[in-house]
């Protein structure tokens, strides 16, 4: 097993690699010129190319790629001597359009998606599979009509519509809710939660209803197979058998995917942090598009891709963990 | 031999790569699934390969059909070797030899009709029109047992029986020599089982076919073999005719086998003295050194350790791999 | 409810047991009208081949015939107590105490995410509750020991994938055997076994049996191992049981035309080779449109001799001998039905 995770581990730090150099060259081969974003609208072309030469953006890509990556483990300076801004390590960038270290800007930033993504985990977790079990269970009967109903309904939504409608519903006409300001956890929580709470369901609704859909299969597959009919022939209560032996064989794959799908959502939900005016790394993201702003561009996709192979390496482990079949011996 | 062999398999290894690996080495076990095997099979007539799970002879069947590639060895049908062949060659050197699989269930496409499915041989060969394959499609359908005008009905409408018929069917196709019939009867009912075997036979008859029939039922190859060949862990431990190797077994894998059928007839069972063996099959990753059976054997000694016992000839054509036979 | 320690009354009574599904196509009248007994300490075998229904019979008597339109009727007493007009709770606390089960294919049937160990405890455990962890362990190293799996300690906490076929076997029979249950079914326990294990398991079998003097229901469609190791056989055909008898005279003296058949079509060491097999031919019955009268008549070579009677009334239960037998021949043909035997 240990050999397994050391396999794993390195793999996911060659791959982080590769990750990095592939982010690095397409955005350094996009039409933007970050040169001509370094001194805004009316800029003359003297000073773009010097501020060009300045920064380094004339030197050649690999050569930029490496004063990239040391800057992510030591720290880097930006701009000329003497009006040089410092970045300490972790550095992955500075924004010139907002003149401010990349790295603030996520770390800022994250605690807002991941309080985002935590919330809507639980809750599209909670709400899928208890709607996937309760249709598996009630299987042909009303119940299971609703959730299924419900599971259609829900993949079909855009977020963004649900967004807005929920805005319409809760905010603006019924005002159940105050427009939403977001506050930290630590200073206010009453705020932070009502701040939360919409964009929590409208993430939540919309993938729940993937994993309505995913638990009842899993469920009503397992339910078929022999090692359930041995746990009835042993008289196993009811309640016993659905938790050990199906929903023990059904969630593993679910938890699996599940793992994935937050780690997606760590990156940013784009659409709903801008619905709902959260200042999260999809905001930031967003912006920064609209902008140009390559230097939070490049830094985002590289945060994003961080989670999503680390998720996916703990979500291997995880799995031989939890499917004795599995692990290697 | 001078014996009019119609296939011949000489020391034919096939080994699988297995197994973990460990951080950047390759897999270092390596499954034996048949080692060293040789056999002939006569024209006309049929040979019975029996065998427990994991003994290698459901591969053994695919090696013959070249479904898989050797590790070692060469397959010889009826004169040439299949082994060597060029791809081009393979194409025709495949209507010589046709497959019967187990499960009638899994080898037909459910999206086709069986007439489509019984033609497919006939199509990927190219060797007729449209209208003579429907035709000859018919004709052997008739010659199964089938109803020819079910020609466009789809698998799901047959029994597990008639599906087996289409199998042999379709085997038939092109004319073939051999058949190498892979427990082609285990997945039916007993009542049926005796209907496809004397289909089997009377078509062996008719067109002079040569069987390798694959199989575990001890008994049902008793009924349909000319030579039997039993296997153990890749390697054949007694071969010989089928009335003399079940007369007087002299391997004791063998004689366990045979004391271990249960037998339809209370009486007889109650006289019978059974030979268990203890243990269950050894891995088939790593076998026993020497004689790959002296871990079950009752009669296992020093030498059995050291030493594989090689394939002798007692009498006639019995051959046995053991160093204490009966 | 009686008090069915009474010197002569079955363990187990079955009257009348009718199980139909239904389905898009039609009803699968599965099981029509079987009736038979089973005493305590007995062997019975239930025969027949696919379609047959005895797989079917064999769950009805634990209920565990799921599915979602399911219909039978019937009793099944187990010591005078209907199963089938119990309660779920009082079904439940039957299953793996009273009656138990062994299932055809070992390797589908442990669940794969718990040790052998903790499966065999939790057969204990369901009926015992409150048991200490240790007592558990012990009684769960016990079975494996008495099964005979080799270095108990070392397997108990392994997971069934680490077993083989024949092992994993063993400790489907130790978990169902736990409780020393008053019956046992074993639903074709050895068909998906090799030879040379499938004897170790009916030795098995018949071992524990006389050690917890159980009564065993061996449901198989192989007539060699019925006549190892039963007494009594019910031989099953589209629902049915055509014939019932002790294990000598259903082979010697054969009361039904596809008794007869079977044991002509079944083959054994000593058949001789290329020997025209006897076949019955034809194909079994569908059990959504069966044949009017009796369910053999359309594959049996007597029916014509009896004019139209098989495919108009139902045969009814005939008495040749010692063994029952439903066809509408007289008794004397019947009683020297399976002379012409090779």
């Amino acid at each position: 097993m240990l050999y397994f995770v050391i396999r794993r581990t390195a793999f996911a730090a060659v791959l982080l690699l590769v990750i990095s150099a592939f982010t690095f060259w397409i955005f350094s081969a996009l039409p933007a010129d970050p040169a001509a974003l370094t001194c805004g609208k009316n800029c003359r072309p003297e000073v773009i190319e010097a501020n060009r030469e300045r920064l380094g953006y004339d030197r050649p890509i690999l050569e930029q790629y490496g004063s990239y990556m040391k800057g992510i483990f030591a720290g880097r300076d930006y701009g000329e001597e003497g009006a040089s801004i410092h970045c300490s390590a972790p550095s992955l960038g500075y924004s010139y359009d907002r003149h401010e270290c990349v790295t603030t800007l996520i770390a800022k930033t994250l605690p807002v998606t991941a309080s985002l993504a935590f919330g809507a985990f639980v809750l599209w977790m909670f709400i899928g599979i208890g709607l996937g079990t309760m249709a598996a269970l009630k299987r042909g009967r009303w119940p299971d009509r609703l959730a299924t109903g419900f599971s259609v309904i829900g993949v079909s939504l855009p977020t963004f519509f649900l967004g807005l409608i929920f805005t319409m519903v809760f905010i603006i006409w019924t005002g159940l809710l105050p427009f939403p300001q977001y506050a930290g956890i630590t200073e206010n929580p009453g705020k932070w939660f009502s701040s939360l709470i919409l964009p929590w369901f409208v993430l939540a609704i919309v993938s729940a209803a993937t994993y309505v859909r995913m638990t009842r299969n899993g469920m009503l597959e397992v339910m078929n197979e022999e090692f359930v009919r041995l746990g009835i022939a042993k008289g196993l209560p009811r309640r016993r058998l659905i938790v050990k032996y199906v929903m023990r064989a059904a969630l593993i794959p679910i938890v699996t995917i599940a793992g994935l799908d937050f780690a997606f959502l760590l990156g940013g939900a784009l659409v709903t942090e801008s619905i709902f005016n959260l200042p999260g790394l999809g905001k930031l993201t967003l912006a920064a598009v609209v902008n140009s702003d390559l230097p939070i561009l490049v830094a985002t996709t590289l945060v994003a891709a961080v989670f999503i192979v680390v998720a996916n390496a703990v979500v291997d482990v995880l799995y031989g963990y939890l499917d004795p079949r599995v692990r290697v011996k | 031999m001078t014996a009019d062999l119609i296939l011949e398999a000489r020391q034919l290894r096939k080994y699988f790569p297995t197994g973990a690996s460990k951080m950047l080495q390759r897999p270092t076990d390596v499954v034996q699934a048949v080692d060293d095997v040789s056999f002939g099979l006569r024209r006309g007539s049929t040979l019975a390969v029996v065998g427990e799970s994991g003994c290698g002879k459901s591969t053994l069947g695919r090696l013959l059909a070249r479904l898989i590639e050797p590790t070692a060895g060469t397959v010889i049908l009826d004169g040439v070797d299949v082994t060597a062949a060029r791809p081009k060659e393979l194409l025709a050197l495949r209507r010589e030899i046709q497959v019967v699989f187990q499960d009638p269930y899994a080898c037909l496409n459910p999206r086709h009709s069986i007439g489509q499915s019984i033609g497919t041989p006939i199509r990927i060969q190219g060797t007729m029109n449209k209208t003579d394959e429907k035709a000859r499609v018919r004709e052997l359908m008739a010659l199964v047992g089938l109803n020819p005008e079910h020609y466009n009905r789809f698998p799901h409408e047959f029994s597990g029986g008639q599906r087996q018929r289409a199998g042999i069917a379709r085997a038939l196709a092109l004319q073939p020599k051999v058949i190498v019939a892979d427990e082609p009867v285990s997945a039916l009912d007993v009542s049926i089982q005796s209907q496809i075997l004397n289909l089997m036979e009377s078509l062996q008859q008719d067109f002079g076919l040569s069987y390798v029939f694959i199989a575990h039922d001890l008994a049902v190859v008793r009924h349909i073999a000319d030579e039997v060949a039993v296997m153990y862990l890749g390697k054949i431990v007694e071969t010989g005719d089928t009335n003399t190797v079940y007369g007087s077994p002299r391997h004791p894998y063998t004689r366990a086998l045979l004391s271990a059928v249960p037998e339809p007839d209370p009486k007889a069972s109650s006289r019978r003295q059974r030979i268990v063996l203890q243990g269950d099959v050894p891995s088939p990753v790593n076998p026993p050194s020497g004689c790959r059976f002296r871990t079950r054997c009752p009669k296992a000694q020093d030498l059995c350790a050291q030493v594989e016992p090689p394939l002798v000839d007692h009498s006639g054509g019995h051959l046995v791999a053991c160093h204490f036979p009966d | 409810m009686t008090d069915a320690n009474t010197i002569g009354s079955p363990l187990l009574s079955v009257r009348d047991l009718q199980v139909t599904f239904g389905t898009r196509e039609g009803d699968v009248r599965a099981v029509q009208g079987v009736s038979f007994d089973v005493r305590a300490g007995e062997t019975v075998g239930i025969v027949g081949e696919s379609g047959s229904g005895k797989s079917v019979t064999a769950n009805s008597l634990m209920r565990l015939n799921f599915g979602a339109d399911v219909k039978i009727t019937g009793q099944v007493l187990l010591e005078g107590r209907d199963i089938l007009a119990m309660s779920e709770e009082e079904v439940r606390s039957i299953r793996g105490r009273d009656v138990a089960m062994i299932f055809q294919d070992p390797l589908t049937a442990l669940n794969p995410f718990y040790t052998v160990g903790s499966q065999i405890a939790e057969a204990y455990e369901i009926h015992h509750p409150g048991t200490p962890k240790k007592q558990l362990r012990e009684i769960a190293l016990d079975s494996l020991a008495k099964v005979g799996i080799p270095e108990p300690k070392k397997r108990i906490d392994q997971y069934p994938h680490e077993f083989s076929g024949g092992m994993r076997q063993r400790i489907v029979i130790a978990i169902a055997l736990v409780n020393s249950p008053k019956l046992l079914i074993a639903d074709e326990p050895t068909t998906a076994l090799d030879v040379t294990v499938q004897a170790q398991i009916l030795e098995l079998i018949a071992a524990m049996q006389s050690e917890h003097g159980s009564a065993v229901i061996l449901i198989t469609h192989d007539l060699g191992v019925v006549a190892e190791i039963t007494r009594r056989v019910m031989v099953m055909y589209a629902g049915k049981v055509v014939e019932s008898a002790s294990v000598d005279d259903v082979f010697a003296t054969p009361t039904h035309p596809y008794t007869v058949g079977l044991l002509r079509s079944v083959k054994s060491l000593e058949t001789q080779r290329h020997s025209r097999l006897e076949a019955i031919p034809g194909t079994p019955p569908s059990l959504i449109n069966l044949p009017k009268g009796c369910p053999f008549h359309p594959r049996c070579a007597h029916a014509a001799s009896l004019g139209g009677r098989c495919n108009a009334d139902e045969p009814a239960l005939q008495q040749i001998g010692r063994s029952e037998t439903r066809c509408h021949l007289d008794a004397q043909t019947l009683a020297r039905l399976g002379e012409v035997r090779a």
